[in-house]
């Protein structure tokens, strides 16, 4: 009788600036799968905002064509990584592991087709009164944190993140409490989808502490919060430097009214030109 | 503005070329001695019976007295808008279009009194008034009343419904401007509103409620609320109301933002654009453009191009040219149709600019002010630019809301969008180059709502209007200016 192998279990870690990292507090907590997850800091969540700012013009300033193909890159990722995560999210409360986790890749692919069009449908050209062409373009808002909503674990993530991504914004996403191990199983598939450094950053732990320490830093510019009350000391802090909010939810993710170009305007400004015509 | 009684140079019939007094005929205005609030479409008088005087800028004469809403007013004008509310969202859309279309066509045929009385109350040029405000206040009913039956059109795929009774607090920089742009969009999509026009310029709203009257508009959709900063903040905070609208300081924008904890609000807020103007622009054409951009409206102007980028090898050239345009602006008589500038708002808004006047000297900048005499009565302050103005200098940083204007030189386009971006706000800019892909590249670096480029202080009902950062969220203006007034789904 051959002694039973120890298997090599995995160390979850975050996603800071394109790397995986411990949190610098050398804090964990253990996740409803057993294994200890990072218990992400304050500290943490300005290291995720600085990377989120400076990869802004590296994700905004490329060719919407390649920003679909990179977002259809983590679909085809995420695909290839199913077992493992229908396998996290069973184990952090998935009740449809196998058809949330098929959901999730197709709203993938569904956002990577809208990247190169949304700006066709969200765009005008005004026809104003007077000698001047002018037209309007959506463009991102910046860096936008993003507390992912209970239940379905995967699902929930990239129905939040994809389309705030599609507007050539940058991501700190504060995992569901209740779902550390799904969000770090993500940030490893990002990091082999071709992403800028920084365009995607995952904490995990607790997501009312991360979220305050979001909501009072000046270079977050907009925050996605879904099914979540929201206190005196969060909306101090965000009308600090006037973060725009989203607060919404929350959902059944399997519903198809999660993904919309609504959900991608939610997190763009228009900005509008005015030029004289003449000679 | 006024004749001048000694000619400026010697010899025998060499003309002056001063212009002669064009005052427009005030007479045309009718005001009472007092004005209620207009709730459920009657006047009602305030339930504290306090009014206060709103005076003419020019003169410091009282026009008129109105009424200090408090509380319960507030809660009278919020019911009777629910109460309006299931009549007007159900009213098919063609008709609430008809409503507007009248009220702009009313507003067209009465606007030379609504020009003469938003000069009289505001003490911005009849020229501003008659050829800017007014007209586009009845633009934008125009533009919005067509949008009213046409609303599944605006946002494809989805389904639209009204948010319901809307609180919208107007400033006093576009007193009639501001409220067509509150009103028109909120009554096309089929809400009520409750308006509170500012404190120092509540006349012109006032009348537009007789307008509102004379169009046949259903009691109850717009009630209007005067009083103060207090009156504002009670609207804004009263539980009956499903959206607030506010256009002012960002300062009051953040208190409401704070306060309002998830309900639906749309701010537009302060600015300090940068008005920037490289080598290779057109200088003459900048230089209007820079006037027009700071002293517009004595510079009471959320969007004013208050900060001059200039590239440096430009810098004295155009400054000269400045100064020139400048010493030739004509200030005075608001109602006198020559006059470029006019008064100053108000009594503390003309002290918050000497403060920054004083505060600009005190840091070391270098003040000019355009050659011309203040009248004796009346809240005035001259076209003023400053020099030597660092990014670090709260004359670089900070909304002035007066004809002062910040002048800073930069040497690389890099550099002038690093400068421009460096405040808080976010909510225009200018660019000035005869080059088209420099435009291109600089403005998709400006961190603005609008940016004008060889043009500036351009607006258009069909234009979105609204800012970026701490400018306030939310766009006011053609399809975009929709989506502020419904619930998308």
């Amino acid at each position: 009788m051959s002694t039973p192998r120890i298997g090599v279990r995995k160390t979850y870690k975050l996603l800071i600036g394109g790397a995986l990292v411990r949190t610098e507090s050398g804090r964990s907590l253990e996740g409803p799968t057993g294994d200890n997850v990072p218990w992400a800091s304050r500290k943490d969540v300005r290291d995720a905002v600085r990377a989120a700012h400076s990869a802004g013009s590296n994700w905004s300033g490329i060719t919407a064509y390649n920003r679909g193909q990179i977002l259809y890159r983590l679909a085809e990722m995420v695909e290839a990584r199913a077992a493992e995560f229908e396998r996290l999210a069973m184990a952090e409360g998935s009740s449809e592991p196998a058809r949330e986790v098929a959901t999730a890749c197709d709203r993938l692919v569904y956002y990577a087709g809208w990247c190169d069009k949304f700006a066709q449908v969200a765009g005008c050209v005004n026809p104003v009164t007077g000698p001047y062409f002018d037209f309007s373009v959506p463009e991102p808002m910046g860096v936008v944190t993003v507390a992912v909503g209970p239940g379905a674990p995967l699902l929930a993530l990239l129905t939040q993140i994809a389309p705030i991504l599609v507007g050539g914004n940058t991501a700190v996403v504060l995992a569901d409490d209740a779902a550390p191990a799904t969000a770090c199983e993500l940030g490893e598939t990002v990091t082999t989808a071709d992403f800028p450094s920084g365009v995607v950053n995952i904490l995990c732990g607790k997501q009312a502490e991360t979220l305050q320490a979001a909501a009072s830093h000046k270079e977050v510019d907009a925050i996605d919060v879904v099914g979540a009350t929201l206190d005196d000391r969060f909306w101090s802090g965000a009308a600090g430097n006037m973060k725009r909010v989203g607060s919404h939810g929350p959902y059944d993710w399997l519903d198809p009214g999660c993904q919309g170009i609504g959900w991608i305007e939610r997190y763009v400004e228009t900005k509008t030109v005015w030029h004289p015509v003449g000679i | 503005m006024a004749t001048s009684t000694e000619p400026k140079a010697p010899g025998i019939g060499v003309p002056t070329w001063d212009y002669v007094a064009a005052p427009e005929a005030r007479t045309i205005v009718q005001l009472a001695d007092r004005y209620d609030h207009y709730i459920g479409g009657e006047w009602v008088p305030p339930s504290s019976g306090k009014y206060f005087a709103t005076i003419d800028p020019s003169s410091e004469g009282v026009l008129s007295e109105v009424a200090l809403g408090e509380e319960a007013d507030v809660g009278a004008a919020v019911h009777a808008a629910r109460v309006a509310l299931p009549g007007w969202s159900a009213l098919p859309g063609a008709e609430r279009g008809k409503a507007l279309f009248r009220i702009a066509r009313i507003l067209q045929e009465r606007s030379r009194e609504f020009a003469v009385l938003e000069s009289m109350d505001g003490g911005k040029p009849i020229r501003e008034s008659r050829d800017v405000d007014i007209p586009l206040a009845a633009a934008h009913f125009f533009y919005y009343a067509g949008w009213a039956d046409k609303l599944e059109y605006a946002f494809p795929g989805r389904s639209v419904r009204p948010l319901g009774v809307a609180a919208q607090v107007i400033p006093w920089n576009f007193p009639l401007l501001m409220a067509a742009w509150k009103l028109a969009p909120a009554l096309a999509c089929g809400n009520t509103c409750v308006l509170k026009p500012a404190e120092t310029t509540p006349l012109t709203a006032l009348l537009l409620a007789d307008v509102l009257r004379q169009a046949g508009l259903q009691p109850g959709v717009v009630n209007i609320v005067t009083g103060d900063g207090g009156t504002g903040a009670g609207l804004v905070r009263h539980p009956g109301v499903d959206k607030v609208a506010f256009t002012g300081s960002t300062a009051v924008g953040k208190e409401i933002y704070r306060r309002a904890a998830g309900k639906r609000v749309t701010l537009e807020l302060g600015g300090k654009a940068a008005n920037i103007v490289f080598e290779d622009a057109a200088l003459d054409q900048a230089v209007e453009g820079i006037v027009n951009g700071i002293y517009f409206n004595q510079g009471h102007v959320c969007c004013a191009g208050s900060r001059l980028l200039v590239q440096e090898s430009v810098a004295e050239s155009l400054l000269r040219k400045l100064r020139h345009r400048m010493d030739h602006l004509i200030l005075g008589d608001p109602l006198d149709k020559n006059t470029d500038v006019g008064a100053i708002n108000s009594r503390e808004q003309l002290s918050r600019i000497q403060e920054y006047q004083a505060v600009g000297v005190a840091e070391g900048a270098e003040i000019y002010q355009a050659s011309c005499a203040l009248p004796e009565k009346g809240y005035w302050y001259p076209p003023t630019f400053f020099t030597g103005v660092s990014q670090s200098h709260r004359l670089a940083q900070e909304e002035i809301f007066g004809p002062v204007l910040a002048v800073i030189t930069f040497r690389t386009p890099e550099e002038a969008v690093e400068k421009a971006n460096n405040t808080p706000y976010g909510l225009s800019a200018g660019i000035w180059t005869d080059k088209g892909s420099k435009i291109f590249k600089m403005l998709g670096k400006m961190r603005a709502g609008v940016v004008w480029a060889n043009t500036f202080n351009k607006f258009d009902p069909t234009s979105p209007f609204g800012g970026y950062k701490e400018s306030g969220f939310g766009r006011e203006g053609g399809r975009h200016g929709l989506a502020a007034y419904l619930d998308v789904r």
